[in-house]
């Protein structure tokens, strides 16, 4: 099988794995990268969301052959509980989900949304949630939580 | 003489359960060990006992670790549904704690030499006057706690509670952002494989033939499991089991199925069938008025999918002729005693253990899927399989909430004032979960050689709050009335207990037809509401919301405003909603407005948590959800077929609490869905004058309705 490379959370990576592999796979199987959950298969729920050179896509039905050379990053690379991403902060300050199941793409596009434009309406961070999918009735939260994290962004 | 008072009992889960240490445990440095059987779903019930056991015990919330429910260790506590986790856990763990701090406490008496009532106990260290000191880690090699509890401890006032009534950070989410797997999918054991199970979409059809050849040529396949009509592949990769499993499909033949009802006809469907009449309630008294008129109206809600945002997993894990199932299911006991009858095992030759899943709405694809793990990881010689369902599964063979049937007939005097009151329910039971018959009530046992048939939905007792009829005898003070329920005796769809069993329909309907009384008076339906309310709870949850939503504000065209109230199963939360929607032939709602009175709230921030997640998740099923099919098979297998309110539509949602400390807690769960259900039926109506009172309120069913008026 090809090597495939690309950058994952700021490293370089390789894999051997087949072109029409799919990201999300790579990621949870061989990698051990589980933030991007499995929801759905198709694109539809955004819980497999990753940012790919700087858009939140997701992983599930993106073949490696794309993801070759570029720039990917999961939760795991937004922050840790030592060096907090201000969303991860802000999620827990606003204490941003019921199961949390859907919250690493949430993360994800928010953090995609807030590197485009960091100091977004409330429309705008709905907007950019949209293609995600929370079915425990937090997406209020979480907008409270994006809002809370750019403002934080904003005067850091 | 004045009568003895009562022996004091001990709360159910304790008495079940005595024994202090499957509760609590101290361990090495500082650690407090708390062992709830009760299981967190999304819902935050770990944190809320875990602040009821440091206060109990008064240590930092921080040194307790959350044990997971685990057939092997933890207390007996049945099902983790019904919004009772708080009643029954917590009110068993408060005792517990009391007990055990007090058995501390005696100890460190006997060894400081200080009186018991003379000593303080913080964060764990136990201190006297005089600078002496102790404390629980100290003392608990020569405190045993393997006895049972007693009845009459006394536990903390309510004013010396710190943490219980306070809002704290949930415990699980800092590693829910910072990605440290804590779900099921997320965890891989040593050597595990992956499981798919092969299923087809024809409903009741039953798999005849396989040719293997094909799935056995594919890379990484480990076996193929076929017992009777159960067939599923084992492999070293999921993708491989995927890919497996396709290979399967493209041989397999299936008989011809049983047929399904007719989607648009879902009243004509339910109320055709063989069924179980039940009278839940009859209430008469001499009528002081005479009836003139009966309103007669007919309401429906569909089937209504779980549609978590997670595929239901489990792993499995044979070592000889014992099993170990890791499972997100309600019931670790429960789901171990089907899989005993499937396995044909004794129970103790399973250990049934529980990790998160995503959200848990009812009784979703959970135990179906652990007992698929425990049949494909037969296979596996040893090596534990780990089975996910396809999006595609969850979505038609889950078991759905059932569809109802409502008539409500309200006899009415000249004044329309209700003198009558009718209300007849038809639907399937709202209960099938395993563990509670001598018949397994999971996917793969209909499917098996010999198999099982599959069970048909009961409801539960009325002491528990029923199942169809749940929230269908009024709480208002009407002076008549029969409720009747209708059980069906078929379930050509697999239904089961989904977030409030009956509720939901029953209070769409009573709340409905209120309102529309109401209107016909040209009475205010707050004012009509508290006029037949004499339960105060109930008037000041309505009093409130009407205050914080401003009731009435004033009309403007393409807006309306609908109330609604009910108390959880009559006995649980209270709850009225306000919703404010925008509409003309298709509607978006802006805001809700709830209060909620859950007696004490113990984590406030985690009952809000809940309401507003409750009001959203009606709110998508009032205006969204339904599950779609054909005469043969369920339709609705995606996010496109079964779509859900997206963060661009959900409502505001405005929610207070009328905080009750010395009133024992009630889960906050399910209150929601039915007042925020009717408030939003009732809203249309204020803003468009017509009545939808079929679920889910389309812009197909207004249009259908405004013709109807015109």
């Amino acid at each position: 099988m090809p090597i495939i490379q690309f950058q994952l959370n700021g490293a370089a990576t390789t894999v051997d794995a087949d072109p029409d592999q799919l990201l999300l796979d790579v990621l949870r199987g061989g990698l051990g990268v589980t933030s991007p959950h499995f929801g759905c298969g198709g694109g539809e729920c955004g819980a497999c969301r990753v940012i790919v050179d700087g858009r939140a896509m997701a992983s599930c039905d993106m073949p490696m052959w794309f993801v070759a050379d570029k720039d990917i990053v999961t939760v795991e690379g937004l922050g840790t509980a030592e060096r907090p991403h201000p969303l991860q902060r802000a999620f827990i300050a606003e204490q941003a989900m019921q199961c949390g199941y859907c919250v690493s793409g949430i993360l994800i596009s928010a953090a995609a949304l807030l590197k485009h434009n960091p100091s977004p309406t409330e429309a705008e961070v709905r907007t950019a949630l949209d293609r995600n999918l929370c079915r425990c009735g937090s997406h209020n939260r979480m907008v409270r939580a994006v809002l809370r994290a750019a403002a934080e962004m904003a005067t850091s | 003489m004045s009568a003895p008072s009562p022996a004091p009992t001990l709360p159910v889960s304790l008495a079940a359960n005595p024994k202090l240490s499957s509760w609590v445990r101290f361990s090495g440095e500082g650690r407090v060990v708390i062992s709830p059987g009760k299981v967190e779903i999304g819902q935050g019930i770990v944190t809320a006992l875990a602040q009821i056991a440091a206060d109990e015990l008064d240590v930092e919330i921080g040194r307790i670790d959350m044990i997971r429910a685990s057939t092997a260790t933890s207390p007996n506590e049945g099902v983790t549904s019904g919004s009772l986790s708080i009643q029954h856990s917590g009110r068993a763990l408060r005792h517990a704690c009391a007990e055990v701090r007090q058995c501390f406490l005696e100890a460190a008496s006997e060894r400081l030499g200080v009186d018991a009532s003379l000593l303080a106990i913080e964060d764990g260290m136990i201190s006297g006057s005089g600078n002496v000191r102790t404390s629980y880690w100290e003392l608990a090699g020569e405190v045993s706690l393997d006895h049972d509890a007693s009845a009459g401890t006394i536990t903390k006032s309510i004013a010396r509670r710190t943490l219980a009534g306070h809002s704290v950070q949930r415990v699980d989410i800092p590693d829910k952002v910072f990605a440290r797997p804590r779900f099921i999918h997320d965890v891989s054991l040593p050597g595990s494989l992956h499981g798919r199970v092969l299923r087809q979409d024809v409903s009741g059809a039953k798999l005849t033939g396989l040719d293997e050849t094909a799935a056995r040529n594919v890379p990484g396949l480990v076996a193929i499991v076929r017992d009777g009509g159960f067939a599923g592949v084992v492999a070293d990769t999921e993708a491989a089991a995927e890919v497996a499993l396709t290979a399967l499909r493209k041989s397999a033949v299936w008989s011809t199925g049983e047929p399904l009802p007719d989607e648009d006809d879902l009243a004509g469907f339910l109320k055709s069938q063989p069924v179980e009449t039940t009278i839940i309630d009859t209430r008469t008294t001499a009528p002081s008025r005479q009836t003139v008129k009966t309103l007669r109206r007919q309401y429906t809600r569909p089937y209504i999918a779980h549609a978590s945002i997670a595929p239901s997993c489990a792993m499995a894990q044979w070592n000889g002729d014992h099993v170990h199932v890791w499972t997100h299911s309600q019931g670790v006991y429960m789901l171990r005693a089907d899989l005993a009858i499937v396995l044909k095992l004794p129970a103790e030759s399973i250990v049934v253990e529980h990790m998160e899943g995503a959200g848990c709405y009812g009784h979703n694809a959970a135990d179906d899927v652990a007992l698929d793990a425990a049949l494909l990881a037969k296979a596996a010689g040893g090596r534990p399989v780990r089975v996910q369902w396809s999006r595609h599964d969850e979505m038609s063979h889950a078991p759905f909430g059932a569809s109802m049937a409502i008539e409500i007939a309200a006899d009415l005097d000249a004044d329309n004032e209700i003198v009558g009151w009718r209300h007849d329910i038809w639907s399937n039971g709202h209960g099938a979960r395993p563990g509670r018959a001598a018949e397994p009530a999971l996917l793969a046992a209909t499917e098996i050689a010999n198999p099982y048939p599959r069970m048909i939905s009961k409801n539960p007792p009325a002491a528990n709050g029923g199942g169809g009829d749940r929230n269908s005898v009024p709480l208002y003070d009407l002076p008549a009335w029969t409720i009747t329920s209708h059980r069906l005796l078929t379930m050509p769809v697999r239904v089961s207990a989904l977030r409030t069993l009956g509720a939901q329909g029953n209070v769409f309907a009573i709340e409905s037809v209120l309102d529309e009384i109401a209107a016909l008076r040209g009475e205010d339906p707050v004012a009509f509401r508290l006029r037949h309310l004499s339960d105060e709870r109930a008037r000041d949850v309505i009093r409130a919301v009407a205050r914080r939503a401003g009731w009435k504000p004033r009309q403007q065209a393409g807006t309306g405003y609908g109330v609604a109230f009910a108390r959880y199963k009559n006995t649980g939360a209270y709850c009225a909603a306000i919703a404010e929607i925008e509409g003309a032939d298709d509607i978006r709602v802006k805001r809700l407005t709830l209060t909620v009175d859950v007696g004490e709230a113990i984590n406030p921030d985690g009952v809000i948590n809940q309401i507003e997640g409750g009001a959203i998740q009606a709110a998508s099923w009032v205006l969204k959800e339904r599950v779609r099919f054909d005469r043969t098979r369920i339709t609705s297998t995606s996010w496109t077929d079964y779509p859900i309110l997206t963060f661009g539509e959900v409502p505001i949602v405005d929610v207070e609490i009328i905080q009750r400390p010395e009133i024992e807690p009630v889960g906050a769960g399910e209150a929601a869905h039915g007042p925020v259900t009717a408030a939003i039926a009732n809203a249309v109506f204020d803003c468009l004058g017509v009545r939808v009172r079929d679920l889910p309120i389309t812009r197909d069913r207004i249009i259908a309705a405004m013709e109807l008026a015109s």
